[in-house]
This record gives C-alpha cells, sequence and structure tokens, in this order.
C-alpha cells in the first residue's frame, strides 16, 4: 500500500529526490517540521516561502551538510546519512552566501574545485572554458575574485557547481541581493542549462516572479511545512478567479451576494475580492460596492497563492528581512 | 582499482596545499609580520635580558637562538591550522566539506598547507642565524633541524586545526594567542635554561610540547641539553600521532 498525496506520487524510477517525513529541530526549534515530496528527473523544482522558512535547512540536509533530526531521504538513489560519500558525487550546490576563495583567481577556484572532485586532469582546462563560456565570464578567467562583481561572483560559483556535471544542482537563493538587471542574467543562464542537459534543478527562492517563470513545480514552504506543492499555473487556478482590490467605504456583505465573488475578506483596510471573469463582471461589482476611492484588478500572482495560504504576504516580509541581512553582511 | 582511489586522494590534498599556500604567498602582510616578529623578539630579549650578563650577551642570544625557530612554528603553525575558523566565516570552508573528499583528506590538506608556510619561515628564520647571527650550522645540523622543525610543525598545526575546527566564529580567535600561543611559547624555556627552575614550573614545562622541541633543537645547533635528545624526539613524535588522530576526529565531527 503506498501512503503519499496524489500531487506526490510519481513513478519511483524517475524520482531523482524523495523525501520523506524529512525533520530538523535545534533545540526546542523545529526549522523543517516533517516535510515530504518527490522531485522527477529533469525537473526545476522550487522551493518557495520566505526568509527562516526552512528552505536553506532542507538544502543542507539534502546536501549531506546537515544531519536531519529524523525522517530519511535520497538522492540519485543514495541516503544522504549512510551513502554521504555517493551523494556529494552527484550533487552540485551554489550557496546562499559566497563561498569562492576571493584572494585566488576565478580560474584557480575552479581548478581547485575540479581536482576536489577528481576531474581527469587533461578535461579540467576545457571544462573550466565551457563554464565559464555559460556564465559569460571567460575574459575575466584570471582576475582575482575579490575584483569581481557581487553578480559576477555568484556566476562563478554557479559555474563551478556545474563543473563537475552533477545530476542534481541546488541553487539557495541564487539572486539574493543582486539587482533586477543581474538577476535576469541568472535565470537565463540557468533556464540555458536546464535545457542544454538534463539537470535537476532544485532552487530556493523568495521572489516569487523568479519562481512562476523558472520552475516546473514548487513547493510553498512555510514555518518548516509544505503549503502547497504544484505548477504555478495549477497553484494559481485554485485560486478561482482574478484578485480585485477595493479602497474606500466597501459593502462587504453585499459584495458577497454575487455569485460569481468567491472570496471576500479585509486585509491592511482594503477589500480583497476572488472574482470570476473580473473583466466582465467589474462594472456589476462596482455598481454595488459602495463609495469605491480605488480599484485595483490583477490576475493571481504567487504572493496571492501564498496570501491565501498563510493569512500573509511574503513579499514585504522576504524583502524587509533580505534588506536587513543585507544591512548586517555589509557592516 | 588502488590506483584510482589514491588518485583522488593526491589531487585533493593538493588541491587543499595549493590553496593555502596561494593564500600564503598572496597576503603579505601575513608573510611579513611571521617572519619579522621572531626576530624582532630575538632581538629585544637577546640585548635586553642579555645584557645582564656582563658584556656577554652574545652567549645568551645564542642560546635563545633554537627557542625562536620553535616559535615561528608555534606562532605560524598554530595560527595557520586555526585559520580554518575564517573559512568557516567566509563559506569557503562549505565548499570543500560538500566536495566527495574524506575528512580526513580535508584535514591532512589543510595541515599540508600550514606546514608549508611555517616551515617556509623558520628555515627562512634558520637561515638568516647562519648569515647574520654567528650561528655555527654544519650541513647535518642544519638538516637535522630542519627535520625537528618539520616533526614540531606537525603537532602544532594539527592542534591549530583542532582548536579552530571547535571554534564557532574568528571572534575567538584573539583569545588563542593568550590562552595557548603565549603559554606553549613562554613554558618551553625558549628564552630561560631548564635546569634551575622551581618545583611546579618544572612540572609545567614538561606538559609542553614545545619544550622537547627547543631542548631537541638546542642539543642540535649548540650541542647541550637537558633532556635526552631521544627523549625530545619520542615525545615530539607521540604528540604529533596523538594530534593527527584527535584532528581526524575533530573534522569527522565537524558540522557547520
Amino acid at each position: 500500500m503506498v501512503l503519499c498525496p496524489d500531487s506526490l506520487c510519481y513513478n519511483a524510477s524517475m524520482d531523482i529526490i524523495r523525501i520523506e517525513n524529512l525533520t530538523k529541530k535545534y533545540g526546542g526549534l523545529t526549522a523543517v517540521d516533517g516535510i515530504s515530496f518527490s522531485v522527477k528527473e529533469g525537473e526545476i523544482f522550487g522551493l518557495l516561502g520566505p526568509n527562516g522558512a526552512g528552505k536553506t535547512t532542507t538544502l543542507m540536509m539534502l546536501s549531506t551538510l546537515l544531519k536531519p533530526t529524523s525522517g530519511t531521504a535520497g538522492v540519485d538513489g543514495y541516503d544522504v546519512v549512510k551513502q554521504q560519500g555517493l551523494v556529494r558525487n552527484s550533487i552540485g550546490m551554489v550557496f546562499q552566501d559566497p563561498s569562492s576563495d576571493t584572494l585566488l583567481s576565478g580560474y584557480e577556484n575552479l581548478k581547485l574545485h575540479a581536482l576536489m572532485y577528481n576531474l581527469p586532469l587533461r578535461e579540467i582546462d576545457s571544462r573550466i572554458d565551457k563554464v565559464l563560456e555559460l556564465v559569460d565570464l571567460q575574459k575575466r578567467k584570471h582576475d582575482v575574485v575579490k575584483k569581481y562583481s557581487g553578480g559576477m561572483r555568484r556566476r562563478l560559483e554557479i559555474a563551478r557547481g556545474l563543473l563537475h556535471a552533477p545530476k542534481v544542482f541546488f541553487l539557495d537563493e541564487p539572486t539574493l541581493g543582486l539587482d533586477p538587471q543581474t538577476r535576469d542574467h541568472i535565470w537565463e543562464y540557468i533556464q540555458n542549462l536546464a535545457k542544454q542537459t538534463r539537470m535537476t534543478i532544485i532552487v530556493t527562492t523568495h521572489y516569487m516572479e523568479e519562481a512562476e517563470k523558472l520552475c516546473d513545480r514548487i513547493a510553498i514552504i512555510d514555518h518548516g511545512k509544505i503549503a502547497a506543492l504544484d505548477s504555478p499555473m495549477n497553484l494559481k487556478r485554485a485560486l478561482g478567479g482574478d484578485k480585485v482590490i477595493l479602497k474606500g467605504r466597501i459593502e462587504i456583505e453585499a459584495l458577497r451576494k454575487f455569485p460569481f465573488v468567491k472570496k471576500a475578506e479585509v486585509i491592511d483596510g482594503a477589500v480583497h475580492l476572488s472574482v470570476e471573469q473580473a473583466g466582465k463582471n467589474l462594472q456589476e461589482l462596482l455598481c454595488s460596492a459602495g463609495d469605491v476611492e480605488n480599484v485595483e484588478v490583477h490576475s493571481p500572482d504567487l504572493n496571492d497563492v501564498f496570501l491565501n495560504l498563510t493569512g500573509r504576504a511574503m513579499r514585504e516580509e522576504g524583502e524587509a528581512s533580505s534588506y536587513i541581512q543585507d544591512i548586517t553582511r555589509a557592516t | 582499482m588502488i590506483g584510482k582511489r589514491s588518485a583522488k586522494v593526491i589531487k585533493g590534498l593538493y588541491a587543499l596545499w595549493y590553496r593555502e599556500f596561494r593564500v600564503f604567498t598572496r597576503e603579505k602582510s601575513r608573510v611579513i609580520s611571521s617572519v619579522a616578529l621572531p626576530l624582532f623578539w630575538y632581538f629585544i630579549f637577546g640585548n635586553g635580558v642579555g645584557s645582564m650578563n656582563k658584556g656577554n650577551a652574545l652567549d645568551y642570544q645564542h642560546f635563545i637562538f633554537p627557542g625562536f625557530l620553535a616559535m615561528t612554528i608555534i606562532f605560524t603553525g598554530l595560527f595557520a591550522g586555526a585559520y580554518i575558523v575564517w573559512d568557516k566565516k567566509i563559506d569557503f570552508l562549505k565548499e570543500v566539506l560538500i566536495t566527495p573528499l574524506s575528512r580526513t583528506t580535508v584535514f591532512f590538506g589543510k595541515a599540508m598547507g600550514s606546514m608549508t608556510d611555517a616551515l617556509i619561515q623558520s628555515y627562512f628564520l634558520l637561515f638568516i642565524g647562519y648569515l647574520f647571527l654567528g650561528i655555527k650550522f654544519s650541513i647535518p645540523s642544519a638538516l637535522f633541524s630542519m627535520a625537528i622543525l618539520f616533526i614540531f610543525a606537525n603537532g602544532l598545526i594539527s592542534l591549530g586545526l583542532i582548536i579552530g575546527s571547535f571554534m564557532e566564529s574568528p571572534e575567538g580567535y584573539g583569545l588563542i594567542s593568550s590562552f595557548v600561543i603565549y603559554p606553549l611559547f613562554l613554558l618551553s624555556g625558549a628564552v630561560y635554561p631548564l635546569d634551575n627552575l622551581p618545583g611546579w614550573m618544572q612540572i609545567l614545562t614538561r606538559i609542553d610540547p614545545a619544550t622537547y622541541a627547543v631542548d631537541a633543537l638546542r642539543f642540535v645547533i649548540l650541542g647541550s641539553s637537558s633532556m635526552p635528545i631521544l627523549l625530545d624526539l619520542a615525545v615530539l613524535i607521540l604528540f604529533d600521532i596523538l594530534m593527527a588522530f584527535v584532528g581526524t576526529w575533530a573534522f569527522k565531527r565537524l558540522r557547520l
């Protein structure tokens, strides 16, 4: 008998990652709380959630750097506790914080990586050139990493993670703290990569636009638990309709009577509605809404999904805390 | 099959060694201060304390020279080892720990890197002693001194790596000099003879592994020592073996 929800059940032979009841506790704090999911080979899988939701802790356990408190996880058929060496051979990782040596050149950083992964000596230089080309860094190859910008350094670390052609590639907040333009570039690299190889990519982020654009499936994580897991399209579809936000003196009870209004609630003094076919029904809606000062209509995004699941907005929380993180890191 | 496995280990060791060595040579200030500091101490101590000896300062300077060779190992070796806590901070350690290399390989690779730093400095100082300070070396005594420094550096660097692997953040780095480096140096008999000490200090000096290194170097360079050379060497080698065991254990339990 198989015990798992429908959305988590796949043909076992295709699952490159299988997680069951994975838990990590730090003293009294439960960072990851009994999560289970599987990832298919070749998938781009996103872990989406605010800072502190347990995304990084999950990646650390999958990459053998942290020992789970309980539960099991398998990567490429190997157990992350009992077969650490084999797991580490199959994976590549880009850490949230920069982890290249700034006193060495980009080339030296890559060379060290190649040696530590036991790549054949005569292939090393050609492989380095190949990955540097992928992230567009050939020209800065022999510069000391200290002279790189934040975005270049991240790209170098992506190249480094790819050097040994891992089967599973983990990226922990690959665009955190980067400007929007660099962020776009990095996503482009990741997308190209997914197209060119059949690599499985696991990415954590709290930028919803990115998760939406890039991922085949997304697990929304909050307080160490999976709140929802599906394709971005299905997650949004589950909300049932467009989002209409009304400000002013709104008669919310009158609005609730319309059959096309699926949901109505007050958030921060504004009335948030889920409306089927808003374009068609808006006029009728506004006639009965009372004294309207401002109307916003948009198709739902993942932030709405998160809001609906947790009752909190992720965007502000995520950016505020990453802002604080950036400040503390800078000092 | 064995060939493949050892190729993997050798490449890993080379990579770790290369990184340590490269970082060392790029940080010019570290290289300069690590050679300048012992020389500075040597002249202050040698002339200051030596002046009590009525015009025979040179004898005292020669007497403390072996101690200052050991000092370079204590200072740079231990600091280089404990430098791993900085790798934790800059997250370079994660990159190393996530590779398929075993923790034992990581430990020995790091140790070899720091070893190179420490030995280059102490050998350099040995050379200065021969050229400018009037220390008389023969080829065998120079080679024998180098061997003793090598054996001593092994244990000290392992000790540094062990301390560093237990430290959570580089903020505690400064405490190492107060509670490990200075006691090791000052109790080693580097700047005073071991023979006429009060009982309690006698005991403390005998606990300090550096004492045996200084004593052995004194035997080789000056031809006089407080303990038999074979005892010195035995203690140093035992200390190395013990530290290597503790070190590989410490690295296996190392978490981020």
